[in-house]
């Protein structure tokens, strides 16, 4: 069986997985990697997505996602019910990421967590230099249209897990696709951190 | 009300279905006892050699057998041949589909309408109470006498999706895939509700005859209407009652100043009372409402539903519609939430829809895509 390649994105997040390991997408769109998981690792996934077609073009594929919003759907998950809690890609559209946070960490006994940078030095400029809400290629909506209502940044999320009293157990910072190592909060345009609930 | 006395239908009665006489009796939860009870029912394609591909179809309250092929009261197409046909989500051309009447029902199989097997008088209300689980004995007993083993998939809207959950409880191995639609796990105390305000239409008809309006000759065609509109009412959504009717008058430029059927949508509800009594038993209708309204999965587990699931090693797809009031998704995210707690592989898909409860019936392309998909899915998995 062929493996449709997963965006370089994706396949930071899918090296993480264990082969084997149980996993909760949440967010997961049609489930380009929950079945690139179980296809490749098999792995156990589920997920959550919100738009129906894509609940259905999931349940085509074989998988099981359940559609509903994870700002309130996470809350009926079993505590410890999975390995992993993936979280791609969509903090940022949460209303309440910090306590989507805390059940991810609750349901899963790691969570995986990716999102763009926000203080990324190229929207710093923009916001700089123009004065308007920055439109990159990461976040391409002007500011009445974007899901994007809770940006962060590096620094800004590593205060929460600070704050919270979450284990980093290892954070990957890249700027188009390329390892970051040198101020990320600057020259990382995306950030990907797996959390543990403990300190 | 005069425009809704029908026709005194004996052709309810006279028409013969394809049934048989099961080898076993099926113990009842009221305590009863049902000796070897009828069952009609309809298959559709072939069963594979190696028995994968059987799918078992659940009606509806008023549903029957004939889900893909001409009604033999109405003559009208099946009830859900859009969903299952040839090249269809349910495609007899690639599965064995079973269909088959619910006990207490009125098309054939084991009810009210039939003759008492010992008396040869109508079972009348002499038949016992049965419920959800009771109808679901019955029809494995039924694919046992088939020889059908175990199903690619049990399918269901509506009561019909009540029947595949608790099928799905009930023999946790006897089904690859569940899908459950526009349906519930326990009935609400709005729907016991409705359900009441039916019965007891049928109840006050002087032709309903305390049940025996068989033997007396009679029908309740009056309270079985009334029963029928009422529940109707709660199968489609206002916005839809809005869109196809509004406040237009039918066959007239101004009121009547009287009672006749001025509003379209009154029109629209008596004919539905009308046709419907046609082709239904006021007695079976009392019986399968019943069954609906004792219907709460968790019940038998202290009331958590995620236990009636446990060991399930089938998939699950819940299908809702937003418009639908009746058993709206909240009952379908709780039904979900439940399997998931019990660690089963379980799908959720809210469709869009202005046609509230109906819709499962009408013309959805969304949901025959749910239906596709899902099913491919699990005949590809190992």
């Amino acid at each position: 069986m062929t493996l449709e390649p997963l965006p370089p994105r994706l396949a930071r997040v899918a090296e993480l997985v264990p082969k084997g390991a149980s996993v909760l997408d949440v967010g997961c769109a049609d489930g380009l990697l929950l079945r690139h998981l179980r296809d490749a690792r098999g792995v156990d996934g589920r997920g959550i997505e919100l738009d129906p077609a894509l609940v259905a073009e999931a349940l085509a594929h074989g998988l099981s996602v359940v559609q509903g919003d994870a700002d309130t759907e996470l809350a009926q998950f079993p505590t410890a019910a999975v390995d992993y809690a993936i979280l791609s890609e969509a903090l940022q559209a949460m209303r309440a990421p910090d306590r989507v946070l805390t059940e991810l960490l609750r349901i899963g006994r790691r969570a995986i967590v990716a999102f763009p940078n926000f203080g990324h030095w190229r929207v710093r400029l923009d916001l700089l230099l123009t004065g308007r809400m920055p439109v990159t290629p990461d976040l391409p909506a002007s500011w009445y249209a974007t899901p994007n209502i809770h940006l962060c940044t590096i620094r800004d999320f590593e205060a929460l897990v600070a704050e919270r009293g979450w284990r980093v157990e290892a954070r990957r910072f890249t700027r188009q696709n390329r390892e970051v190592r040198w101020h990320p909060n600057l020259w990382a345009d995306h950030a990907l951190y797996v959390l543990a609930p403990g300190p | 009300m005069s425009a809704l006395l029908g026709r005194p239908a004996a052709m309810l009665a006279t028409v013969a279905h394809h049934q048989i006489r099961l080898s076993c009796d099926v113990p009842l939860d009221g305590g009863q006892v049902l000796r070897r009870p009828r069952i009609a029912f309809r298959t559709y394609g072939r069963l594979a050699a190696d028995g994968g591909n059987a799918i078992l179809v659940f009606h509806a309250l008023t549903g029957d057998q004939y889900v893909a092929s001409d009604h033999p009261v109405t003559g009208k197409p099946g009830w859900w041949h859009r969903v299952v046909g040839p090249g269809r989500p349910v495609d007899t051309d690639r599965h064995f589909v079973i269909c088959a009447n619910v006990i207490g029902g009125c098309m054939g199989s084991e009810g009210p309408a039939l003759d008492h097997p010992v008396t040869g008088e109508p079972w009348a209300i002499d038949f016992p109470v049965v419920t959800i689980a009771d109808m679901v004995r019955a029809q494995v007993a039924l694919l046992d006498e088939l020889g059908v083993g175990r199903l690619l998939a049990v399918i269901g809207g509506s009561m019909g999706g009540m029947l595949a959950l608790q099928f799905a409880a009930d023999h946790p191995d006897r089904a690859r895939a569940v899908i459950a639609i526009a349906t519930a796990a326990r009935h609400s105390a709005q729907n016991i509700a409705f359900h009441e305000v039916g019965r007891q239409a049928i109840m006050a008809d002087p032709d309903w005859c305390q049940g025996r309006f068989l033997a007396c000759g009679r029908r309740p065609t009056k309270g079985l209407a009334v029963a029928r509109m009422a529940a109707h009412i709660t199968y489609l959504s206002e916005a839809g009652l809005t869109e196809r009717f509004g406040r237009r008058l039918q066959g007239r430029d101004r009121p009547s100043f009287g009672f006749d059927a001025d509003f379209q949508v009154e029109s629209y509800l008596r004919h539905q009372g009308m046709t419907f009594v046609e082709r239904f038993d006021a007695n079976s209708y009392l019986y399968i409402t019943r069954a609906m309204d004792y219907f709460d999965l968790g019940e038998r587990h202290g009331g958590r539903l995620a236990d009636a699931f446990r060991g399930s090693r089938a998939r699950f797809a819940l299908v809702s519609f937003d418009s639908d009031w009746l058993y709206p998704t909240a009952e379908a995210r709780r039904i979900v939430q439940a399997l998931v707690a019990a660690g089963a592989h379980a799908s959720l898909v809210e469709l869009s829809s202005p046609h509230g409860h109906d819709s499962f019936l009408l013309d959805m392309p969304e949901l025959n895509r749910v239906i596709d998909g899902f099913l491919r899915a699990t005949e590809r998995a190992p």
